[in-house]
């Protein structure tokens, strides 16, 4: 991709002399491109060999570069469609959160106002949802990603049949939440179920798992980080794999420990992979909608462990209070953005993307 | 590459045998504790009512052992199985081969500007669906797809008209990051090959078409299996776009997740039937092509 912009950065500078417009609209990028670009130059010269394109096309051409049109088949119509689907839509339930439509009918775009906001921040249960979600968020994520790391580094301590392990490990990620739901709706059964059964031979328990909402919540982080720290494994071991052996070896020159090695020389370097697994897994937990669902049995409030998109849901499909339940999205929404954006703006930085 | 690096990690420790076996001993436990759940389903699934009560719930189901679960799921599951199948094959593929072609557009392709499209992509894995869902709704109701002649035309209840919107939902939603995988993969293509065809005069198209589209295949696995998981296991779009378990067209996550509510108590061996059931078709997907499915998630 850079070197794309840099070929058509070339271009433009040799366009740019006969024209000093385009010299000035590009700046920042053109540039940027020129440094970059080096050895584009017969492109230049192969595409100034095509006479046809004086008009529109190389208006175009010059602002956007030598294969803009010809690609656009590629990757517009699909931009299109993603731009109208994902935030076109994000828009339109921005503005109908500023509505007061509820039950059947259309929204009425003509009276703006913040109500539902206010609705919200006075609602003891919106507010109990938001900091369920914010524990589940922090406190699935940061578990998640300690028992991935902690599985990968024993996976990669040059074991047999790691396959076989790591193809277990993983399996749980394969299930829908709503087949795991019934898993661990079963694992935490009072009577009969594997987790009172277990902590009944420690002697303590039994504990009413689902039904006591003071621990319900954490028993579905459990469950959760049962589905997922798999994928931290994966995640983890890729990047471990991706480290050069010499590191190893020169800690063990050393005659570090091999908890002070990893500690002091491995984990250090692991810093894009958890910053990736980071967001990826508060992506899932803010999806446990499905899980929860699953859980309770439908759009009943999952007593104790209510999170916003939960909330969401029931406000909207389950009393139709559409209006409401855009504005409990959009604080959804912008709870996930708190964490994805300074994400995508250090990748963007980066030429990560 | 993966033995060579081990052996170098592995003998750091290889002359401390207490070591080992605590190793070892630890990946054990860890085995139990990701496959417990599924262990104690599958085996209480196999027990009569009774039993599930009378057993431990890990134990065997040597007492009471009964394949009337897995007959009362099918029963209540197979359309749900059907429908599901209708709107997640052709999700998969078509949100494969757009996610191909535009990570093409946005990667192999000279244009300036791409990097804030790419961006427009990359961010929109991260959405959260419910900040989309109230408009899809409206969306929907719009293009009332459920009025068109066709569904009579066809003969079949209108309901069907969600499995349309399933698919149109899941390929619009899953573009991103069918797009994402599909470029991580086109970033470490060669350039020289695609360059000297373009020099030969060879259009996007072509150079798409004939050397591409060919070497995409290991990554349409990745892309397919991943898809396919995604699509089949999501309960949310399902739930809103045909919004009723009892639907002619309700796909099989709807139908379980609807199975516990109307049974008086929970007749846990017919629901863990009816989760495997529902898990049967992405469990063989992951057992049959689990490196793909791995490379799917890490990337």
């Amino acid at each position: 991709m850079r070197s794309g912009s840099g070929r058509s950065g070339d271009r433009e500078e040799s366009d740019g002399g006969e024209e000093g417009r385009a010299g000035t609209d590009g700046n920042g990028e053109g540039n940027r491109a020129v440094t970059d670009g080096s050895g584009g130059g017969e492109r230049v010269a192969t595409d100034g060999g095509v006479t046809e394109g004086r008009g529109e096309r190389s208006r175009l051409a010059r602002t956007f570069g030598r294969d803009f049109l010809e690609s656009a088949p590629f990757w517009l119509p699909t931009f299109l469609l993603m731009a109208f689907f994902v935030y076109g839509t994000i828009g339109w339930n921005v503005l109908i959160s500023l509505t007061d439509f509820s039950e059947f009918g259309s929204p009425d775009y003509s009276n703006l106002d913040f109500d539902m906001y206010v609705r919200a921040a006075g609602d003891p249960y919106v507010i109990e949802a938001a900091v369920n979600t914010f524990v589940l968020l922090v406190a699935f994520t940061l578990v998640a990603l300690a028992i991935g790391l902690l599985v990968a580094i024993l996976v990669d301590r040059g074991i047999r049949f790691e396959n076989t392990f790591r193809t277990i490990y993983l399996l749980p990620m394969s299930l829908s939440f709503v087949v795991t739901a019934q898993f661990w709706l079963w694992m935490y059964d009072f009577d009969s179920g594997i987790v009172n059964a277990t902590l009944g031979v420690v002697g303590l328990g039994p504990y009413n798992w689902i039904g006591n909402s003071s621990l319900v919540l954490w028993a579905v982080v459990f469950a959760l980080v049962w589905q997922f720290s798999g994928y931290t494994m994966v995640v983890y071991l890729a990047a471990l794999r991706a480290i050069p052996d010499e590191h190893f070896e020169a800690a063990k020159v050393d005659g570090a420990s091999v908890p002070r090695m990893y500690w002091r020389v491995i984990v250090p370097q692991l810093k894009n992979a958890t910053l990736s697994a980071t967001v990826v897994l508060m992506v899932f937990a803010l999806k446990a909608f499905d899980f929860l669902y699953a859980l309770v049995g439908g759009y009943r409030p999952p007593n104790g462990a209510d999170i916003l998109a939960t909330k969401m849901v029931r406000e909207a499909y389950s009393n139709t209070n559409w209006a409401y339940g855009a504005a409990i999205a959009v604080i959804l929404f912008a709870m996930a953005l708190a964490v994805v954006a300074p994400y995508l703006y250090y990748q963007y930085k980066h030429d990560n993307l | 590459m993966s033995t060579e690096t081990s052996t170098g990690r592995g003998s750091f420790l290889a002359d401390m045998n207490g070591y080992r076996v605590a190793l070892y001993a630890t990946l054990g436990l860890l085995v139990a504790f990701f496959l417990a759940p599924i262990e104690a389903g599958l085996v209480t699934s196999l027990k009569t009512r009774a039993a599930v009560t009378a057993t431990a719930p890990y134990a065997p189901p040597l007492e009471g052992f009964t394949l009337a679960n897995y007959r009362r799921a099918l029963d209540v599951l197979l359309v749900g199985l059907f429908n599901s199948v209708l709107y997640a094959v052709p999700a998969t593929i078509l949100s494969a081969l757009l996610g191909s072609m535009t990570a093409y557009g946005l990667t192999l392709v000279d244009w300036r500007y791409q990097a804030p499209v790419l961006l427009l992509f990359v961010a929109g894995i991260f959405i959260p669906y419910q900040a989309v869902l109230v408009p899809l709704t409206q969306v929907f109701n719009i293009l009332s797809l459920n009025q068109l002649v066709v569904w009579d035309l066809l003969g079949v209840s209108s309901d069907y008209a969600g499995i349309v919107e399933l698919v149109i939902a899941h390929v619009a939603y899953g573009l991103p990051i069918c797009t994402i995988l599909f470029r991580s993969y086109y970033q470490s293509m060669s350039g020289e090959m695609l360059e000297s065809a373009r020099l030969d005069g060879a259009t996007l198209r072509r150079v798409y078409r004939r050397i591409v589209l060919p070497l995409s295949t290991p990554m349409f696995a990745v892309v397919l299996i991943y898809q396919f998981t995604q699509i089949w296991n999501d309960l949310l779009f399902a739930l809103i776009l045909v919004s009723s378990s009892s639907s002619p067209a309700a796909p099989v996550t709807l139908k379980l997740a609807g199975l516990g509510a109307s049974l008086e108590g929970i007749d846990f061996g017919f629901r863990m039937a009816g989760a495997f059931v529902a898990a049967l078709p992405t469990l063989l997907v992951y057992v049959a092509f689990g490196e793909e499915f791995a490379e799917g998630v890490a990337t």
